[in-house]
């Protein structure tokens, strides 16, 4: 008796040429896969606002003065804004933006309180992640208004006049990856990610349960297939469903929303691989566990509802409470999100973008482990 | 292989939810044996078939088929045997051709297109090679499942109603391969409603609520009376032991 291999690549290239055949046959389900995507690109062609608070800041202080301070006081008071980080340089803090940690940086110059005294109107320099324009948005707009203000306290006696001068001193605000603000360069790349995420799942969530519900599960299990051959090979035909998907968007994102593409297209062309293939890997776990194809759909509606709610694709990340963050971070869309934003719009690189790529490599990883836990080899 | 006999279980038993489908049926059938699996709707056939080549679990019992241990070696035993289920359980979105063409791939069958050819023209399919599946009457579908089962020229035969819904003349000519195969020493499992067909099989087990009722030669069994007699009168026996 020969003994029976542990994982075969020709049982697992079977179930790969099954599938494609299936999946080409299956012209409803194949249509639905481009559809999808088209609706979705028209519907969500405009912005959904919100008015996030506490937003990270990190402050560069050139200029170690009392009125420095008050003016970060003020700025905290606004309530818009959390002193999370000091930096040294402006490079640093640069980094911290680019690699989307901190939402702004505000940078005191050094001389700030000298010429501030001398009426000579210094620079406060904010500058802005605005990726995300619903994002900074309010925020900015507190700041313009709070700044006439914030030195009325400091500025007495001889300096009395300064007060009351238009402004004491000029606040010039970067808004950097997305100067204009436009809310499409955020909604597009994301509905990328929010695409995949709802068709992925889906398609794969059905795989299983339908073997079983048509019957041809008990005839697939007589040939012994390991559970490794079934799952993958139910995955791989899907991986190129979803590029066709992931080149639509692209193509309406640079042709119809003229979203400027900054960073290299062949890495992001590289990593969504990773995020389709976590997508796909849910849909057959849920596929495992569901009894039938309703209760798989009902599964990828569980799973697409916190997606679009707390990744950061429908409210600012940054805008969510503590708890809704914690969830968040384990969706592999919150992650996708900050990859395809950063490459496109902030033209971030493997480096920058890595630490999400690995987390949503290890979501794959979990899921794949439940999928062939929970992959019966009998009928019982 | 071990011993004379292909198959050789005890106590096998099976339950749904506190429900016995099979109840502690000992079973042994020599090499080239053809047993007729026959009893009513329900009685446990397609439970005790599914046990036997492990795909159900059995809560009890134990024993070998084709030498390896039923409840160990089950996976082993699967790649043995021609299983055909009673339902239709190929791919109805894939062609008669394709269907052949993914059995023969999943027991990575040296010679994979030579003998899809070959299986396609014994079965007379050879013509209907790039019909969908799904759009066969159905007799010829469950000629293609028996074509299918046979492929990897498997030792055990377990098939699970081959002819219910064959015409008669295909009937006769798939019980005249049965024997030609149990002649080149393969083991048969079959289970029918059809006494005629049962008149064919070297030894017959009947089953009724899970019970093995009775096992032996048709002769034995049917004595001066036809099987059909027989085994009404033994249905409506259990029928009422089992009436609460
Ligand atoms: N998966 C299951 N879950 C619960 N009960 C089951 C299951 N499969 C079979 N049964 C029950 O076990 C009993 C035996 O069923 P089985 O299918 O083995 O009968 P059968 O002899 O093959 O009948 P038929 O001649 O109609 O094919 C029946 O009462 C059936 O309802
Ligand atoms: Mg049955």
């Amino acid at each position: 008796m020969t003994p029976l291999p542990v994982f075969s690549p020709a049982r697992l290239w079977a179930m790969v040429v099954k599938e494609f055949i299936q999946m080409r046959r299956d012209r409803l389900t194949f249509g639905m896969m481009i559809g999808i995507p088209l609706i979705q690109l028209m519907l969500f062609g405009f912005a959904i606002n919100s008015d996030p608070k506490h937003l990270a800041t990190a402050v560069l202080m050139a200029d170690r003065t009392p009125h420095a301070r008050t003016i970060l006081q003020a700025i905290r008071t606004s309530g818009y804004f959390d002193f999370v980080r000091e930096v040294q340089s402006e490079g640093e803090g640069g980094e911290l933006l680019a690699r989307g940690e901190i939402q702004f940086l505000v940078t005191v110059p050094s001389g700030f309180s000298r010429e501030l005294l001398r009426g000579e109107r210094p620079v406060l320099l904010l500058e802005a992640d605005a990726t995300d324009p619903a994002a900074t948005g309010n925020a900015v707009a507190s700041l313009k208004a709070l700044l006439g203000s914030a030195l009325q306290h400091e500025l007495q006696g001889p300096f009395a006049h300064l007060a009351t001068t238009a402004e004491p001193f000029e606040l010039r605000i970067h808004p950097r990856y997305n100067p204009e603000g436009i809310t499409q360069y955020n909604i597009v790349p994301g509905l990328m990610g929010v695409v995949l995420t709802m068709t992925m799942v889906m398609i794969t969530g059905l795989a299983i349960t339908r073997e079983r519900e048509r019957g041809t599960m008990e005839n697939l299990l007589s040939m012994v297939p390991r559970p490794l051959e079934v799952l993958i090979g139910k995955i791989v035909p899907y991986i190129l469903v979803g590029y066709v998907q992931v080149c639509l968007i692209l193509l309406a994102a640079r042709f119809v929303f003229n979203v400027p593409m900054v960073g290299s297209l062949v890495l992001l062309l590289a990593v969504v691989m990773v995020f389709i293939i976590a997508n796909l890997a849910v849909g057959i776990t849920f596929s495992t566990i569901a009894r039938n194809q309703l209760q798989a759909v009902q599964m990828t509606f569980f799973f697409f509802l916190p997606s679009i709610l707390l990744s950061g694709f429908m409210f600012p990340f940054r805008g969510m409470p503590r708890w809704a963050q914690y969830i968040g971070e384990v969706l592999p869309l919150t992650h996708f999100l900050r990859i395809i934003r950063g490459v496109l719009l902030k033209g971030n690189g493997l480096g920058e973008i890595w630490p999400q790529i690995w987390q949503i490599g290890l979501f794959v990883l979990v899921a794949v482990v439940i999928a062939v836990k929970r992959y019966r080899r009998t009928l019982d | 292989m071990s011993g004379e006999l292909a198959i050789d279980v005890k106590g096998m038993t099976k339950q749904f939810d506190g429900v016995i489908a099979v109840n502690a049926i000992d079973l042994q059938l020599r090499r080239g044996e053809i047993c007729g699996f026959l009893g009513p709707n329900g009685s446990g056939k397609t439970t005790f078939i599914r046990m036997l080549c492990g795909l159900l679990r059995p809560d009890g019992g134990s024993g070998s088929c084709l030498g390896f241990d039923v409840i160990r070696e089950s996976e082993a035993i699967r790649k043995e045997v021609g299983y055909m289920t009673q339902r239709f359980s190929f791919y109805e979105d894939l062609t008669i051709a394709e269907n052949l063409d993914f059995v023969a791939r999943m027991f990575s069958l040296p010679g994979r297109k030579a003998a899809v050819a070959e299986s396609l023209e014994q079965l007379g399919l050879a013509g209907r090679r790039n019909q969908l599946a799904g759009e066969l009457s159905g007799g010829w579908k469950q000629r293609l499942a028996l074509a299918a089962c046979m492929l990897h020229r498997p030792q055990l035969l377990l098939l699970d109603e081959p002819t219910a819904g064959v015409d008669p003349k295909a009937r006769r000519d798939f019980w005249d391969r049965i024997h030609e195969l149990a002649g080149a020493g393969i083991t048969v499992l079959v289970s029918t409603h059809y006494m005629d067909e049962a008149r064919r099989c070297h030894n017959l087990a009947y089953l009724s609520y899970g019970n093995l009722l009775v096992h032996g030669t048709p002769d034995e069994i049917a004595g001066d009376a036809t099987l059909e007699e027989v085994f009404i009168r033994l249905t409506e026996a259990s029928t009422d032991n089992y009436q609460p």
